[in-house]
């Protein structure tokens, strides 16, 4: 007999939503393990567009003097690709990962603000909409002296000015049309939401924290997440202002960032990169927790260095905001900014070495149990540290200024945020599938999957290195035949595919495990963090009463214990215990409150797209519309109570 | 929050919602800051035509200035009223608070008015661009203040008026208007008086 309650529906103007299945339950959903899911497919989506781009770009590169694309689409395609990759599928995978994860590793029922966190996600969706209706309704134009309109064609009628939108290139004189107001527009909107989920997650992770959870206690992952957000927090504004001055300047002519008018465009690569850099932490200390959190199960050994492992994590959130210039070599700041970023880049390398060593040390003498996971987290590290030595480089300000703009820098960027980032995130996606599902992953497959993408991976983005010290020049379009760069050119595409091939791979274990995968228990790790103390998939109450904790790894304590030689043993009551943590799980006894569903985050935030046409069309009436839907969801949510009177009705199961 | 469950809230003993009001207000100083900065970098250098200091009244930008200050005043009444309990009082300051905010947003209209009418426009050059973006932003959040106190006070007309545990709280209001009093303070000083 279970006890299901239901909120008193007729309390506020418009009617409660109530579906807890279907369509409307998804968009009224304030629960935070459905925004996560609903993160994590949306993001997948977009990742799986940015690719699409990447393999639109290497066949135009596999053969020198190819014309399958004209300059204008290039310019698009590599456009879009970084901005999707970064903004639209990384930072949203990411946020799938902390929406899911967080309150589960605190031990809460949700986030501290659930209507917030809805929000924050429907406005990340409205903001890509917003941003990918550019192939729609945007134009690139034809600048002065540049290519012609006719070889723009629809590929090209998307924002072009790279993903950094450097001025005065990205300018409405050398980028006439709108559609660089879309990518303007559109990260504002993005960065709206992701400042949203910061404040969300900052204050759930001072404020939820369950009994015993003290921060020394929380699991990695919820420390880089405070960590993630904080950079969020501190970097988003920058952006937004230097996007405001992109949109004044292309729309109300003012000269931000052009010379004519007394305006600087190197303001605008402080700006950009005071934000950019933070954001590269922002993309990887994600990854980093969750590899902190595989490694251990895995090793069957506590991580190494725990304080350190935090410690690092947060010395490089902090120096992260203090390195920029360094992707400014190039530009016009003086030797001594030169020497001192030069510096600070070195700097910001020992904490990350630190994390890497204690990562070591925790794999070192461990019981190595080669699962997926696994072997994505040991990639990771692999990968990570190959990308962060060529990384290291570039703090030698000569040779960084011979390699800016060349391939070896897109070499280094993928190593970190592919070979660090996305390998972090599927070792993630592979650890957690039971917890969310149900279900196993097909662990066949899943070794298939890593072998073809590490092959991949390396085949695509290796070559890039010398391809770089050779000489070509990134964003290059065609290169000629004499330069003798076609053949690895041609092998990095052929790596690009097989990466798009265990896509694929991942895709249909994915889709088949979910459907017919073994039925998995709640603990199919032997995990160390409390998590993994509740049902799977995870009940709509996440516990069913609040877990007391009372050590690092409480749960791995639970179930273990220390021999003389300091060996773990398992206790004979940890059997006794997961059966009664089981059943605890899926019935609760006590009641349980939980938010309730709303249409206000999805009504609101449907509003900042139709401000963003306005802006860029000059229309009244869209700006009318934006402002009305921004209006009826801020009365509708403020006058809505999170949680309704609650009536307790009886129900045989 | 709503009872019924033991489940622990508010790990650090401060109110969720006023936490939340904390780091967003922290997020705000970077905005700001960024403005601030931007208008420090131009303000040294040479540009053409008109500048600020050919159309401005700083007297009368002084006293707007005081109006704005004396809101903060307003503010805390309101909520001094209000922890004892007294509606009325809380309405009444609550309104006053609102109204000072309008009238010191009808001065920056004039102001920006009469601006415009002596040549000095949004695109004249990167010091009106950066002046107008920096104080018309600080503006914003000004009606958005505004909004908020009129709310809050449609609200405490109802039945069963305002409290201090209540959704839409009139402290973290009162400290989103506190800070956008104190960048005011900032802004007079680094735009007109520097």
């Amino acid at each position: 007999m279970t006890k299901i309650i239901e909120p008193d529906k007729q309390t506020n103007i418009f009617r409660r939503p109530s579906s807890e299945y279907g369509f409307w339950s998804w968009i009224t959903t304030v629960d935070h393990k459905k925004i996560g899911i609903m993160y994590g497919y949306a993001a997948f989506f977009f990742l799986l567009i940015g690719g699409l781009e990447a393999l639109v770009l290497r066949i135009q590169l596999a053969q020198p003097d190819n014309n399958f694309l004209s300059a204008a689409e290039y310019n698009a395609m590599f456009t879009m690709h970084g901005t999707t990759m970064v903004f639209l599928a990384i930072m949203p995978i990411s946020a799938a990962f902390f929406n899911y994860l967080l309150p589960l590793q605190i031990g809460a029922r949700d986030v501290a603000f659930p209507r917030l966190n809805a929000l924050s996600f429907w406005i990340w969706v409205f903001g890509g909409l917003f941003l990918y209706s550019t192939f729609v309704f945007g134009t690139a134009g034809a600048p002065e002296g540049g290519y012609l309109a006719e070889e723009v064609g629809w590929l090209g009628n998307a924002p072009n000015g790279g993903w950094f939108g450097y001025q005065p290139n990205a300018g409405f004189k050398y980028s006439p049309g709108t559609a660089m107001d879309y990518w303007a527009i559109g990260l504002q909107i993005l960065g709206i939401s992701s400042l949203v989920s910061a404040f969300n997650f900052i204050v759930t992770i001072l404020n939820m924290r369950t009994q015993g959870m003290r921060l020394m206690r929380m699991p990695v992952f919820t420390w880089m997440t405070f960590a993630v957000a904080f950079l969020l927090a501190f970097s988003l504004p920058i952006i937004a202002i230097a996007l405001f001055y992109v949109t004044f300047d292309r729309q109300f002519g003012t000269t931000f960032f052009l010379t004519e008018g007394g305006g600087d465009p190197v303001l605008w690569q402080h700006l950009f990169w005071l934000f950019g850099h933070p954001e590269v932490y922002i993309l990887i200390l994600p990854a980093f927790g969750i590899v902190s959190e595989i490694l251990p199960t895995f090793s069957r050994k506590p991580l190494f260095g725990y304080p350190a492992i935090v410690f690092a994590g947060f010395g490089i959130a902090f120096i992260g905001f203090g390195v920029w210039a360094h992707h400014m070599f190039a530009s016009a700041i003086s030797p001594v900014a030169q020497a001192g970023f030069g510096i600070s880049t070195m700097i910001i390398a020992v904490p990350t070495g630190v994390k890497i060593f204690n990562w070591l040390g925790t794999i070192w003498g461990g019981k190595l149990n080669l699962k997926t996971p696994m072997l994505f987290a040991l990639g990771f590290i692999g990968m990570f540290v190959i990308g962060g030595l060529s990384g290291v480089t570039h703090s030698i300000v000569p040779a960084d200024t011979q390699q800016t703009d060349t391939y070896y820098i897109v070499a280094h960027f993928h190593y970190v945020l592919f070979g660090g980032a996305m390998f972090g995130i599927f070792g993630g996606l592979y650890y957690w599938f039971p917890k969310v599902w149900g279900k196993m992953y097909n662990e066949t497959l899943g070794q298939i999957h890593f072998w073809t993408m590490m092959i991949g991976f390396n085949l695509t983005f290796g070559p890039m290195h010398w391809l770089g010290l050779q000489g070509q020049v990134r964003r290059t379009w065609v290169y000629a035949e004499e330069t003798n760069l076609g053949f690895w050119n041609l092998i990095v595409s052929i790596g690009a595919f097989i990466i798009a091939l265990s896509i694929l791979i991942f895709m249909a274990n994915w889709i088949y495990s979910k459907r017919k995968g073994e039925t998995a228990p709640f603990d199919p790790w032997d995990a160390r963090t409390i998590e993994w103390t509740i049902p799977s998939p995870t009940p709509v109450w996440n516990f069913s009463k609040a877990p007391e904790v009372k050590a690092l790894d409480d749960f791995w304590h639970a179930k273990y214990d220390e021999d003389e030689e300091g060996r773990a043993v398992r206790r004979d009551t940890a059997d006794d215990l997961l059966i009664e943590l089981e059943e605890e799980g899926l019935n609760p006894k006590e009641e349980i409150v939980l938010p309730n569903p709303s249409y206000f985050p999805f009504i609101l935030a449907s509003g900042l797209p139709f401000l963003g046409y306005a802006v860029i069309y000059k229309t009244i009436a869209l700006a009318l519309i934006g402002v009305t839907l921004l209006l009826i969801g801020s009365f509708g949510w403020a006058t809505e109570p999170l949680e309704e009177e609650f009536k307790t009705k009886e129900e045989e199961e | 929050m709503s009872g019924g469950h033991d489940y622990p809230h508010e790990s650090t003993g401060v109110e969720t919602r006023k936490l939340g009001m904390w780091v967003f207000l922290s997020t705000e100083i970077l905005f700001f800051g960024t403005l601030i900065t931007t208008f420090m970098i131009f303000k040294g250098r040479d540009f053409p035509g008109i500048k600020l200091t050919d159309v401005y009244d700083i007297p009368f930008t002084s006293v707007s200035s005081f109006v704005l200050l004396m809101s903060s005043l307003t503010m805390v009444l309101a909520h001094n009223a209000l922890e004892n309990d007294d509606q009325e009082k809380t309405r009444v300051w609550l309104l006053a608070t609102a109204m000072l905010g309008a009238v010191f947003l009808a001065g920056q209209i004039y102001e920006f008015t009469e601006f415009y009418h002596k040549g000095f426009e949004l695109s004249t050059n990167i010091f009106s661009s950066t002046f107008y973006v920096l104080t018309g932003f600080h503006g914003l959040h000004v009606f958005i203040g505004v909004v908020f106190l009129i709310g809050l006070w449609a609200i405490g007309q109802r039945q069963k008026g305002l409290s201090l545990d209540s959704g839409f709280n009139l402290e973290f209001i009162a400290l989103y208007w506190h800070f956008v009093d104190i960048v005011w303070i900032v802004l007079f000083t680094v735009v007109y008086l520097i």
